[in-house]
This record gives structure tokens, sequence and C-alpha cells, in this order.
């Protein structure tokens, strides 16, 4: 029932505590917001749950398994996806060649079968190239294929993005600000893209500053102030938290 | 619709050319000329490594001197002092310096941008220092004499097997490059922190891209060794990785030509600047080359290859606009 556990999980920089003692659980299957002002903690908790820094100490469990202070890669193996705040993209290369990288890790060629080109090559890239139609169709990104990822509209950058994730079939998807620098008008497409991500059955953790959207998309939200979990429950109790009105929203909009 | 002929027609018409080269008398291509080529093409081998882990993998190794030397001198050893027959010598050369490689990159390839560019240069210098005084190794001043097998004592013969070489390491790269394995390697270069995030193991790769850059640089230094008959410590001189980092440069990194062209265009360049006889013009020659490079750089940040390219896309619109009378958007 429980994906992703997190418990006392700490993380010092210098004499700053950035993430403080934040447990939370991440139930599968549910879209769980993370909300908070600027330097709460939010990215340094992605961070820290998806390997790019390791913690100082607490524990981060995925599907039973701990998975504290793994690498990058061996988190991503393990199912977790993630997303990065200022989009992160292979920008010089086309946006089916991002895809084609998210789906490396679940192919196996190396230099012998590129050499020698091996039916597993050949079956690893049939199956990439039908993946990445799936996700190109998925995304509605199919009419940008061949340019750069760097070339296209920001909005469109922030669906590859996601694109780029799910292509490894991951079990939880990290959204860190998904909707960040895109104009309020075209948030939806991102959005309804995220609603289609659950219905999938994949469990969503995003992080995100537009109350609206979290509200109506999020079944459950955590609230961080200077790297301590201050709220945790469903939107509208957390909205109406009077810590979290002091420390971040002023009034509950909803 | 043109890509699809041009393409391979050009390559084939290279080809044609090159395996024509020694016979074209009429134009006056002699004896000296087939030994310049022949040297040109190993040098051509040598870029296409780096271009492997520069142009596509995104990591400045400045060691490609230092690898080839160890090529050159594995096998002259293995030949020579060793009496290997050939056919072992060559690979079990290049399969050496790869394992050399290996363990270089193990601990260097922990370092990221400019410091694996000093990492490597360091390890360059150090080996150019110990070949040059352990003259039980290198056979210091005098060198090492590297044996022709029979069927590589005609001049011609060597030309044609180092084409064959050349051909064969442009076919592998070309597998590399185009497949799985090779776009990676290229988000390695492009994004290394997303490369991780997305699950790849980027350091086993760049392992993998540097041990077998390795492998080529020590072939194209054993075929060196072979042209010359014989080696020195020189050879693995830091001031070769600079020149095969110029190769690649000025031809084009992460091009399949690039290497090629800058290599065979800047040797022959040197040469050509020897015949002319102005006294001295040799002595210049590295600020020649250095002039070329801040020109390259300035005007062709892609190198002489990826700016043809460029120009060539943007005639290919051009042109295709004018003809279909197309209004610019």
């Amino acid at each position: 029932m429980t994906l992703l556990r997190v418990e006392g999980l700490t993380r010092l920089f210098g004499g700053l505590v950035a993430v403080n003692k934040v447990d939370f659980e991440v139930p599968e299957g549910n879209i769980v917001g993370i909300i908070g002002p600027n330097g709460a903690g939010k990215s340094t908790l992605f961070n820290l749950i998806g390997g790019s820094i390791p913690p100082t100490s607490g524990k981060v469990v995925f599907g039973g398994k701990e998975i504290t202070g793994w690498n990058p890669h061996h988190v991503a193996r393990e199912g977790i996806a993630r997303t990065f705040q200022t989009t992160a993209l292979f920008e010089e290369l086309p946006v089916y060649v991002n895809l084609v990288i998210g789906r490396r890790m679940r192919t196996r060629s190396g230099l012998w079968d590129v050499i020698l080109h091996t039916p597993r090559l050949r079956r690893e890239k049939n199956e990439t190239t039908g993946k990445v139609m799936e996700v190109l169709e998925f995304t509605g990104l199919g009419q940008y294929a061949n340019e750069p990822a760097g070339s296209i509209p920001q909005e469109a950058q922030k669906r590859l993005a996601i694109g780029v994730a799910l292509m490894g079939d991951p079990r939880l998807l990290l959204l860190d600000e998904p909707t960040g620098g895109v104009g309020m008008g075209e948030t939806d497409n991102i959005i309804a893209l995220i609603d289609r991500i659950r219905a999938m059955g994949i469990t969503v953790c995003v992080i995100e500053h537009k109350m609206r959207m979290i509200m109506s998309l999020a079944d459950r939200i955590v609230a961080l102030n200077f790297g301590v979990k201050i709220a945790e429950g469903v939107p509208q109790q957390v909205c109406e938290d009077p810590s979290v009105i002091e420390a971040y929203l002023g009034e509950c909009i909803a | 619709m043109m890509k699809k002929f041009t393409k391979p027609g050009l390559y084939l018409l290279l080809l044609g050319l090159a395996v024509a080269f020694p016979w074209l008398k009429f134009i006056g291509v002699d004896k000296y000329q087939i030994r310049i080529m022949t040297l040109a093409m190993a040098w051509a081998i040598a870029a296409l490594s780096l271009n492997l882990i520069l142009g596509y993998t995104g990591q400045a190794s400045l060691a490609q001197g230092a690898f080839m030397g160890i090529g050159a001198y594995s096998f002259g050893i293995l030949a020579q002092r060793a009496g290997l027959n050939f056919w072992l010598a060559l690979p079990l050369a290049c399969l050496i310096t790869a394992f050399i490689g290996l363990l270089v990159g193990l601990p260097s390839l922990r370092t990221k941008g400019p410091y694996f560019a000093i990492v490597t240069l360091c390890f360059n210098v150090i080996v150019f220092k110990v070949f040059e005084n352990w003259t039980w190794l290198s056979g210091g001043i005098q060198g090492q004499v590297v044996p022709q097998p029979a069927f590589l004592v005609q001049r011609w013969a060597r030309y044609y097997f180092v084409l064959g070489c050349l051909v064969l390491v442009l076919v592998v790269m070309h597998f590399i490059v185009k497949s799985l394995l090779g776009v990676t390697l290229m988000s390695i270069r492009s994004n290394e922190n997303l490369a991780e995030a997305v699950g790849i193991n980027t350091f086993r790769n760049k392992l993998l891209s540097f041990v077998v850059s390795c492998f080529i640089v020590g072939l194209a230094g054993s075929l060196l060794a072979i042209e010359n008959g014989q080696l020195d410590f020189t050879i693995t001189s830091y001031l070769y990785s600079f020149y095969i980092l110029i190769y690649v440069l000025i031809g084009g990194a992460a091009t399949l030509a690039g290497p090629v062209v800058g290599a065979i265009g800047l040797y022959w360049l040197l040469d050509y600047m020897k015949k002319v006889g102005i006294k001295g013009v040799e002595e210049f020659r590295y600020l020649i080359f250095g002039l070329i490079l801040i020109l390259v750089v300035i005007y062709l940040p892609r190198g002489v290859v990826g700016g043809t390219k460029q120009f060539w896309e943007w005639a290919k619109t051009r042109f295709k606009k004018k003809k279909t009378g197309e209004v610019l958007e």
C-alpha cells in the first residue's frame, strides 16, 4: 500500500539544516503534493530520495526496500523517475533521442552487441522505437520528434522531461515544479498529463507553487517550512492549517 | 531524397580515390607521398579515438599521445624482443594499451571537465618521463627497432594495410555512434546529471568509451611504428596529444568524418609547408597550427565538417525555397 516511506530524513549543508527529520508516506496510486515557501527544502528532499545527494541521517524505503544513499542510476533502475526544477533535457539532441536515452536503463545491449549486430540489439531497438512512439503520442510531442529538445517551446520541454521519465516504466514519478516557468494558460496540458499518468497506475509526487492546481490534483499534501514538515493530510485540511497559512499561503484560497 | 543518394555515393567515391591513390603517378604521386598518406591515415585513426571520448562522450582526454606511445612500444617490444607473430603482436599491443587505459581511467574518470583534462595531461607527462629515463624499456636515443612482416615490406602494402585499418575503425565508430550505446555516450556529454537520473551508469559508460578509445589509439601507434620501422621515446610526448586534439577540433568533433579530414588535411598542409622550402617554415608550424585553431574555433565551432554540414543544410533550404517559389515565413 505504501510505495515510498521517508523516515527522519535529515540533510545538513554546513550549519544549515536543509531538511530536518522529515517523515512522510506516499501511498501507491496517489498524487502527493509537496508545498512550502522558497528554501523550504522541497527540492533537497527530492535530491535525497533520488540519490543526487546522500542524506546526513534518516531512511528512504521504496517498495519495502531501503534505498537510502543509493546512486541516482540505481534509484532510477529501482523505479523512481524524476524531473528537475530547471528543466533538464539533452538539449542539443532531437526529442526522440531524448526519449531513447530515457529507455536505455531497461536495455542491455553493450559494445559487443553494437559491433556484432546481435539479435538482442535489434530486438531492443525495435522495443525502444515502439515505446518512443507510445510516449510521443501520450505526451503529444509527435510534431517535435525530430527537433532539438532545446529548441521546442518551454511548455513542450516540460512535457518532454516527463516523457523521458516515463520511458523507464517508473513506479514513482517525482515532479519538481512541472508547470514552473509556464504561462497560466498553458498549464492545463501538463495537469491533464499528470492526471493521465495517475490513471496509468503510476504514483506521483509533485512539488508545486500553483495552489489552485495542487489542491485539485493531489490526494494528499505535505507542507514544509525551513526543512521541517509543518502539516500533512488531505488538501483541504492542509490548506486550512494555521501554520501553513502563516508560513506560506497567507489565506486558504480553495 | 537527395541525401539518400549522395551520401553513400560520396563515401564510395572517396574510398575509390583512396584505393587508387598509389597508382595516380600521372598527377605526381610518388613513393614519398604514399608514405605521407600512410602516416596521415595512422594519425586519422588516432584522431578518431579521441573523437570517441572527447567528441561523443564529452571527456577531454589529453593522454592520447601517451597511449599511442604505449601501443607503439607494446607492439615493437612484442614483435622484436619477444619475437611474436605479427597477427598476435598487433591485437595484443592494442589490448595492453586498453588495459593500461582501464587502470588510468578507473581513478581519473572520477574527475570531471577540466580536471579530467589536467589529470590525463599529467599522466602523459609522467609516461613521457618514464620512457625517456627507462632506457631498458624504450631503448633511449637509439630507440626500438620495429620489424615489418614480409607482407608489409612493400610501401604500397603498408598503405593498403593502414587504409584497411582506418576503414575498419570508421565502420566500428559508425556502429557505435548510431546505436543505443552511442546515444548513451552522447547523453553523458549533454547532461551527466540527467543521464544518471534516468538510470545510466555514467561512470561505467565513460570508462568503456575511454578503454575503447585507448584500444584504437594503441592501434594507431602500432601502425605508425610499423610504417617507420623503428620508434623512440618521443612518440609518447604530450605534444602529440595536442596534435590529435587539433586534428579533431579543426576537422569537427562529434562528426565521423571530421577527425579524418582534420588529420589528413593538416598532415598534408604540414608536409606542404616543408616542401615549399621557405627556410625555417617548419619551425613556424605550431604558430600556423595555432592560428588555424583560433580561426576555426571562432568561425567554425563545429569544425570544417560540422561547418560544411551546416552550410549544406542552409543551402538546401535556400535552394528548395527558390525552386518551389515558397514565401519566407
